[in-house]
């Protein structure tokens, strides 16, 4: 994959370049900044975009703004949003428009190297994902309604296919068989009214639009 | 005079202690070897042509302005007038404080930021100029009888003293005649009589010179003393200047610790964990070894670390306050809430950054309050302004009971709304429910 970086630590930058050269991508600009970045896609047309949110020069949100002008820009261009902090107003804004193709993780993530990378290649082919702390953010949001009618397994299950996760990647991390993930992922579906989609990504898009309803 | 040292070192501000004074010895003589009289005596010489001077510079500015003032030509005279005592006054303080040790107070600096005929009426209606006009009326008076008297003792006193002196350098000496006769004072013993006199005269002139001086003295502190309520008023407004600079500055430290924090430790500590995970994957096969287990604690314990230092630095400053504002912040906080919270922020702008942050801070303290002790299953925020007022209130429906003890969170609230003019109640019966709420002023 071809990979533009939007980071302004230099310490960072050279990390995750290491780490992302040892799983055969290919980190093809690394800028500071969000003019950078929006010049740098023009240019390099990569297949993804890792995207600090605290850039120069205010050290705000310049990462979720610049986001959502690419997303206008260059609708579907798969971006993944790191931030040292999760906020609950940043992903209400990102994820207001089309989730496919979008990332939002914390920043420390990038350490469990081997989910991280799964994560950016799912980003790159159109997925989602979320950082856990995102989703219950998400969840707290949604304390009473169906969401109390779920059991503690349906879900740990919903949180997963929040972030992302696709049955099989559901059925490793919590040690049960995908045909086990399936069931509870129909039940899930049933409770809350939704209507299952035939893939992994239609129902992480379900899911999301359900959760981000929950605002009032 | 060697500092006095504790443990090697030297105390930075010691208390002034009495010196002892050699000339306490001299008794009534004291005076005589004093600066200090000699300095007075220059000040009472200088009372009357000063007295004179700004004598018929008050007369003629307030005889020209007098009848004037009925066409209105007569205020800037007046106003011109009153400038110049006001200038007046000031160099008389400076003149008691240099040359008779007499500190007297320097009126506030008037408020410069108003328009002029805000500060001529403030002139106009200035008390202290008012009283510095008495003064320098008073002055011319009292400088010839204070110049007189100061020449005249001094002149008699050290003439009598010097008498033998002059006797035997000028044929028929002063001409100072006895005072029970006509006879001149010429003879040996009249002349050392005459300077015991005026030895005597030349002591108590010396105690004369010091008296006046102290007239002098009382007077200018009497009539040139800006009054007691507007030093108080101004040390107020320089207090409230500076507490809310101080305010300001700790709210800006933060950030930029913060800041820092974000940009340094926390960036380097991640790129550590990267390094550790990318070392964990290469050991991949070989998870029964001691290095794998080593790499992976490590791993594990950067991982933590970077937690810790992401809640702490949050805890500091929460950086989407300054993003985004109290709606975003407070919802963020809720969301990372124990129980699930209703927040509901309702104002017209954002407050200024130093109230933002000390509301965000009762909200956080407020919902740590609940998650510890409420056992509550809901909480409510609310911040709406109220004129110039900011209210935030934080609830829940828990058991009740909280107190602002000493040492406790609300306690420090308590302490950080104080600073700011502002104030946290609480209500929060036993069996609950609890409610914190916190006024701030906010400028508007």
């Amino acid at each position: 994959m071809r990979i533009v970086i939007a980071e302004d630590s230099v310490l960072l930058n050279a990390g995750l370049a290491r780490l992302l050269a040892d799983y055969g991508h290919e980190v093809v600009a690394v800028v500071g900044d969000a003019p950078g970045l929006l010049q740098a896609v023009e240019r390099e047309q990569p297949d993804v975009a890792i995207v600090d949110i605290r850039m120069p020069p205010t050290f705000t949100d310049e990462g979720v703004r610049a986001a959502v002008e690419l997303r206008q820009r260059r609708p579907g261009l798969p971006l993944l949003l790191l931030s040292q902090y999760v906020e609950e107003r940043y992903a209400t804004e990102l994820l207001a428009g089309d989730t496919s193709g979008l990332g939002y993780l914390l920043k420390e993530r990038i350490a469990d190297v081997g989910d991280f990378v799964e994560s950016l290649e799912r980003v790159a082919q159109g997925g989602t994902a979320l950082d856990p702390e995102v989703v219950r953010q998400l969840l707290a949001r949604r304390a009473r309604g169906p969401l109390d009618e779920l059991s503690p397994r349906e879900r740990e299950v919903l949180e997963l296919m929040a972030e992302g996760r696709s049955n099989r990647a559901i059925a490793q991390a919590l040690f049960v068989t995908e045909g086990a993930v399936e069931k509870h992922v129909r039940a899930i579906f049933a409770k809350l009214g939704l209507a299952s989609g035939a893939s992994d990504h239609r129902r992480v898009l379900a899911v999301l639009a359900f959760l981000r309803a929950g605002r009032d | 005079m060697p500092a006095p040292t504790v443990g090697g070192m030297s105390a930075i501000q010691q208390d002034a202690a009495p010196r002892p004074e050699r000339t306490t010895q001299l008794g009534p003589l004291r005076p005589l070897v004093e600066l200090r009289t000699y300095a007075a005596t220059l000040h009472l010489l200088l009372d009357l042509p000063l007295g004179a001077f700004w004598w018929v510079v008050m007369i003629g500015g307030l005889t020209a302005a007098g009848p004037l003032l009925l066409t209105l030509v007569g205020i800037p005279i007046l106003a011109i007038t009153l400038w110049l005592a006001r200038a007046g006054g000031a160099a008389e303080r400076i003149r008691a404080r240099s040359l008779l040790g007499v500190a007297i107070e320097e009126p506030p600096p008037p408020p410069r930021d108003v328009g002029w005929l805000r500060r001529l009426r403030n002139l106009l209606l200035d008390p202290l100029a008012w009283r510095a006009v008495l003064y320098l009326l008073l002055l011319g008076p009292l400088g010839v009888a204070t110049f007189t008297a100061a020449v005249t003792a001094w002149a008699v006193s050290l003439g009598l003293l010097t008498l033998p002196a002059w006797n035997w350098a000028i044929e028929g000496g002063l001409g100072v005649e006895l005072p029970w006769g006509g006879d001149r004072v010429d003879t040996a013993g009249e002349l050392a009589l005459a300077s015991l006199v005026g030895l005597v005269a030349v002591v108590a002139t010396a105690w004369l010179v010091r008296g006046l001086g102290w007239v002098d003295g009382e007077l200018a502190r009497l009539l040139l003393r800006p009054s007691r309520k507007r030093v108080l008023a101004a040390r107020v407004r320089s207090l409230e200047e500076s507490r809310t600079r101080w305010v300001d500055a700790a709210a800006a430290e933060r950030r930029r610790i913060e800041r820092d924090l974000h940009d340094g430790a926390q960036q380097r500590l991640i790129s550590l964990a990267v390094d550790l995970g990318r070392a964990r994957e290469r050991l991949k096969g070989q998870e029964e070894t001691e290095v794998y287990a080593l790499v992976s604690d490590a791993h594990a314990e950067a991982k933590r670390a970077i937690a810790e230092l992401r809640d702490l630095a949050r805890g500091i400053h929460p950086a989407i306050l300054t993003d985004r504002g109290l709606d975003a912040a407070l919802s963020s906080l809720a969301a990372r809430a124990a129980v699930p919270v209703d927040v509901d922020v309702r104002l017209p702008e954002r407050p200024p950054a130093s109230v933002e942050a000390i509301a965000y801070f009762v909200v956080s303290e407020g919902l740590t309050n609940v998650a510890r002790h409420s056992r509550a299953s809901r909480a409510w925020v609310r911040v709406v302004q109220d004129g110039g007022t900011l209210v935030v209130e934080v609830g829940d429906d828990g058991v009740g009971g909280a107190a602002a003890s000493p040492g406790s969170g609300l306690s420090g609230l308590a302490d950080r709304l104080a600073a700011v003019d502002g104030r946290l109640l609480l209500a929060s019966p036993p069996g609950g429910p609890t409610t914190i709420r916190a006024e701030l002023p906010c400028g508007s």
